[in-house]
C-alpha cells in the first residue's frame, strides 16, 4: 500500500529534514522563508518547531508536505521519510502519500473540513481514497477515529455539519481525519493556539496517546515554549528561516545554547519574579526581504561581536546539541 | 515580594474604589433570521435568542490596584471591560465611578470619567485609523479636549511617543509602516495621551511574539509606577495574569466564579473550575508531562446550565448544583468563590 518503497533504509528516523530550502521568488525579491533547517523525528517521539511570528515554521511544515505553491519552491536539502526524499518525488507520488502515511493539522480546522458537506461524507471519502474498503467499513473507521478523539456520542456527530461544532470540537474532529490512516508521521501547525485551555489540554492529551499508541512521529509547531516544554522530546527552534538551536527538550530548556533560546526562555512571565520587570529580547524580528550578511540576531544579540558578521555555522557542540553560534553559552545559564 | 509592588499595593488598602460594579448585567439579543422573522409574523410564538454575556456582577476595583481578569472564550471578559470602561451601557446593575453611578452622571462629568478610563485593545492594527499618521492619532483627541496648551501639540506629541517607547522622528507615518509591537505602543501612546488614570487592557498582548510581548508588559508596569494607574488586565494567558496582577478575577459563562489575591488565587485555588484551569496551563518548568484535559465542552451562553454554570463539566456536581446558583462567598480575607462545596464543609 505505501508509496515507500520497501527499500526503505531499515532503522532509519521516520522523517529527517536536512539543510530544507523554500525560497518565495517575489517580486519585491527572494523571501528565503525556510534556510537551512534541519531536525529528525524517530517513531512516536514529538518534535516542538517553534519560533516567532514569520520565522518559517508554517513554510517547513507545507514544505513537508509538498504543498508550497509558486512563488514558492523547495530550492536545496532533502526530506526524508524512511529514508526516501520527498523533495525528489512526483507530485503524483506525493499525493498518495499526503493525507495516508503523511498528515498535517492546521491551526485553522477549516482548511481540512468542507463547510458543505457532513462529517461523515468528508470522513468516508478520505478513508476511501487511500484504503479498498467498503462503505461500511469506511464509516466504522471514521466512527472509531471520532471516538478516539473524545468525542461523544461519534454515530449522531458524524451526520452533523462543520458549523454545528465548537472551535475545539472541530479541531478535533479534523485531527480525527488526520488520524484516519494511522499516518506515520503528522505536521500538527499551530493546533491549539486558538484555542481554550482546558480544551488544549485535551487536545494535548488526546496527541501524547496518539503517538504512544500507534507510533506517529509528531512535528508540533507553536509559539509557545510552554507547550513544547511537556509535549515534546525534541526541540528545534527557528529563527528567521534558520534552526538555531536543536535538542533534546530537557537540555535544550535547561542549558540554551543559543542567545536567542536563551531571551524566548527569559522573556516567558513565569520565568521571571512576579511583578519585576520581564527580561526581554531588546529590538524587532528582522525583514525577512533584506536579512543582514551573517548572524540574523546580530542586532539583538548581547554577545555579538565582529565574527558574527559572517555566518555561523550550525554546528554540533555537545552530543545531539546543535546550534547556529559562534559564541554560544557554555553552561547552564540561569534563564 | 518584591519592593516595586509594595507601595501601590499599599496605597490600594482601604481607598475608595476607582470603579465599583453592582449587580452588573448584560444580555444581547441576536435578531430573529429571515425564517424566525417570517413564522412570527405568521402568529406562531418564537424567542429571540438572548445572550447572557455577563450575568449579575460584583466587582470592585481601588486605585492603583492591578486586577487581572481572566475566563475562557466567550465568558464575557470584554463585554465586562467595556461596560467597566463606560463605552457600553449594562442592562441591569449600576456601574459606579468614584463613588458616582455612571449612567446618571451629567453630560461634562460623563465624559471626563469616560476620557478617565482609556481601554486598550488585543489588535493593535485594527484600533487605529490607517488614514491617519502617528502624530495625528496621538495628538487628536488631547487638542479636542483642550489638554494641551496652545502651540506646544508637536512637544506634547513628541512626548507621548517617547514615553510608549516609539522614537518621535517616526510620527509622520502610518500604522502599516510599524510592526505589531510598535503599533500597540502607538495604541499605548494615544490612550495615555487624553491623561487617564485607569487603563482597560483587554488582550493587550495576546498578538505579540514572546520577545514582544515582554517588552510591552514591563511597559505597563513601568507607566504604573510612573503615572500611578490602575489596571483592569483582561487576559486569556495566566502565566502573564500571575506575573502582572495584584487580584485575579475568574469568570466562567457570564459569572464570576473564584476572585482573590494574585498569590492566593495561584496557591489556593477553591472553585473546582479555577483548579482545573490552572492543572491545564502549559508550564515551561514542566517536562513531559500528562495532559487530560476538563472534561466536556464549554456551554453554549445562549443556553447555559441551570444552577452553577459548571455542573455540567465538574466532578464534585451534587444534586443542589444543578438547581441553585451559588453565591459568591468569602473563603478567606479577601478570597471569595462561588461554589456549594464551601457551604458542605
Ligand atoms: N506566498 C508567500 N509569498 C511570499 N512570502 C511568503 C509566502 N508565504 C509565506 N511567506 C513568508 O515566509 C516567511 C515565513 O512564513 P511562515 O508562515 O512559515 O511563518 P510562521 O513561522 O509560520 O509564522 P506564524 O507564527 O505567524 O504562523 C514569512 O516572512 C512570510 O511572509
Ligand atoms: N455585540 C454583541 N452582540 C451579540 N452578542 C454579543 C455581542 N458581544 C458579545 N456577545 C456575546 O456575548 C458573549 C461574551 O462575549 P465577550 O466578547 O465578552 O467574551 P470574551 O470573554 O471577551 O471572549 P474572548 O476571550 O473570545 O474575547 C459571547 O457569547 C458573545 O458571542
Ligand atoms: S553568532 Fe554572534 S550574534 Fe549570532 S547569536 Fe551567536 S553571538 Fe549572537
Ligand atoms: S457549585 Fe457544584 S457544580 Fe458548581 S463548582 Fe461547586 S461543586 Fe461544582
Ligand atoms: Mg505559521
Ligand atoms: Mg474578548
Amino acid at each position: 500500500m505505501s508509496a515507500v518503497p520497501a527499500s526503505a533504509a531499515p532503522g532509519a528516523p521516520t522523517l529527517e529534514v536536512r539543510n530544507l530550502r523554500t525560497h518565495f521568488l517575489t517580486r519585491a525579491g527572494v523571501v528565503k522563508a525556510v534556510d537551512d533547517v534541519s531536525f529528525t523525528v524517530r517513531s512516536g517521539k514529538v518534535l516542538g518547531l517553534v519560533g516567532e511570528s514569520g520565522s518559517g515554521k508554517s513554510v517547513t511544515g507545507f514544505s513537508i508536505l509538498g504543498l508550497v505553491d509558486p512563488p514558492g519552491r523547495i530550492v536545496g536539502g532533502q526530506i526524508l521519510f524512511k529514508g526516501q526524499d520527498l523533495a525528489t518525488l512526483s507530485e503524483e507520488a506525493m499525493r498518495k502519500l499526503r493525507g495516508n502515511r503523511i498528515a498535517m493539522i492546521f491551526q485553522d480546522p477549516m482548511m481540512t473540513l468542507n463547510p458543505v458537506l457532513r462529517i461523515d461524507t468528508q470522513m468516508i471519502e478520505t478513508v476511501l481514497a487511500h484504503a479498498r474498503v467498503s462503505r461500511e467499513e469506511a464509516r466504522q473507521r471514521a466512527r472509531d477515529a471520532l471516538g478516539q478523539v473524545g468525542i461523544a456520542s461519534p454515530d449522531e456527530r458524524l451526520r452533523s455539519y462543520p458549523h454545528q461544532f465548537s472551535g475545539g470540537m472541530r479541531q478535533r474532529v479534523a485531527i480525527a481525519i488526520a488520524l484516519l490512516h494511522k499516518p506515520d508521521v503528522i505536521v500538527a501547525d499551530e493546533p491549539t493556539t486558538a484555542l481554550d485551555v482546558t480544551i488544549q489540554g485535551q487536545i494535548l492529551a488526546e496527541a501524547q496517546k496518539l503517538c504512544a499508541q500507534t507510533g506517529t512521529a509528531l512535528v508540533w509547531i507553536t509559539h509557545d515554549l510552554s507547550v513544547v516544554a511537556g509535549l515534546a522530546d525534541d526541540i528545534a527552534v527557528m529563527y528567521a528561516g534558520k534552526v538555531v538551536e536543536n535538542g533534546p527538550v530537557e537540555q535544550v530548556l535547561d542549558a540554551p545554547l543559543h542567545p536567542y533560546t536563551l531571551g524566548l526562555i527569559g522573556s516567558v512571565p513565569s520565568r521571571n519574579r512576579r511583578g519585576e520587570p520581564l527580561r526581554q529580547i531588546p529590538g524587532m524580528t528582522p525583514s525577512m526581504l533584506n536579512l543582514p550578511a551573517g548572524c540574523a540576531f546580530r542586532a539583538r544579540c548581547p554577545r555579538a561581536e565582529a565574527r558574527c558578521a559572517e555566518p555561523p555555522p550550525f554546528a554540533e557542540y555537545r552530543p545531539g546539541r546543535f546550534a547556529r553560534c559562534i559564541h554560544p553559552h557554555e553552561e547552564a545559564v540561569a534563564a | 515580594m518584591s519592593a516595586v509592588l509594595e507601595a501601590p499595593r499599599a496605597a490600594a488598602q482601604g481607598s475608595v474604589p476607582i470603579i465599583e460594579l453592582r449587580g452588573v448585567s448584560k444580555r444581547f439579543s441576536n435578531p430573529l433570521d429571515f425564517a424566525g422573522r417570517l413564522v412570527k409574523r405568521l402568529g406562531v410564538k418564537v424567542r429571540e435568542d438572548v445572550v447572557h454575556a455577563v450575568d449579575g456582577v460584583d466587582l470592585s476595583v481601588r486605585k492603583g490596584e492591578v486586577v487581572g481578569l481572566v475566563g475562557e472564550s466567550g465568558c464575557g471578559k470584554s463585554t465586562l471591560g467595556r461596560m467597566v470602561a463606560g463605552i457600553m451601557p449594562p442592562s441591569d446593575g449600576q456601574v459606579v465611578w468614584r463613588g458616582q453611578d455612571l449612567t446618571k452622571l451629567s453630560g461634562a462629568d460623563a465624559k471626563r470619567a469616560k476620557l478617565r478610563t482609556q481601554m486598550i485593545f488585543q489588535d493593535p492594527y485594527a484600533s487605529l485609523n490607517p488614514r491617519l499618521k502617528v502624530a495625528e492619532i496621538v495628538g487628536e483627541a488631547p487638542q479636542y479636549h483642550g489638554l494641551v496648551p496652545r502651540g506646544g501639540l508637536e512637544a506634547y506629541v513628541d512626548d507621548q511617543l517617547r514615553r510608549a517607547g516609539l522614537d518621535p522622528s517616526l510620527k509622520r507615518r502610518y500604522p502599516h509602516q510599524f510592526s505589531g509591537g510598535q503599533r500597540q505602543r502607538i495604541g499605548i501612546a494615544r490612550a495615555l495621551a487624553v491623561q487617564p488614570d485607569f487603563l482597560v487592557c483587554d488582550e493587550a498582548v495576546a498578538a505579540l511574539d514572546v520577545s514582544i510581548q515582554a517588552q510591552i508588559l514591563n511597559l505597563f508596569m513601568k507607566l504604573r509606577r510612573e503615572l500611578d494607574l490602575t489596571y483592569l488586565f483582561i487576559s486569556h494567558d495566566l502565566g502573564v495574569v500571575e506575573h502582572l496582577s495584584d487580584r485575579v478575577v475568574i469568570m466562567y459563562l457570564g459569572r464570576v466564579v473564584e476572585e482573590a489575591p494574585s498569590e492566593e488565587v495561584f496557591a489556593r485555588p477553591n472553585h473546582p473550575y479555577t483548579r482545573a484551569l490552572l492543572a491545564e496551563v502549559p508550564r515551561i518548568e514542566a517536562r513531559k508531562r500528562v495532559f487530560a484535559g476538563v472534561q466536556g465542552e464549554i456551554p453554549s451562553p445562549l443556553n447555559p446550565p441551570s444552577g452553577c454554570h459548571f455542573h455540567p463539566r465538574c466532578p464534585f456536581a451534587f444534586d443542589r448544583c444543578r438547581a441553585e446558583r451559588p453565591a459568591l462567598k468569602q473563603v478567606a480575607p479577601g478570597h471569595r468563590s462561588a461554589c456549594h462545596l464551601n457551604d458542605a464543609a
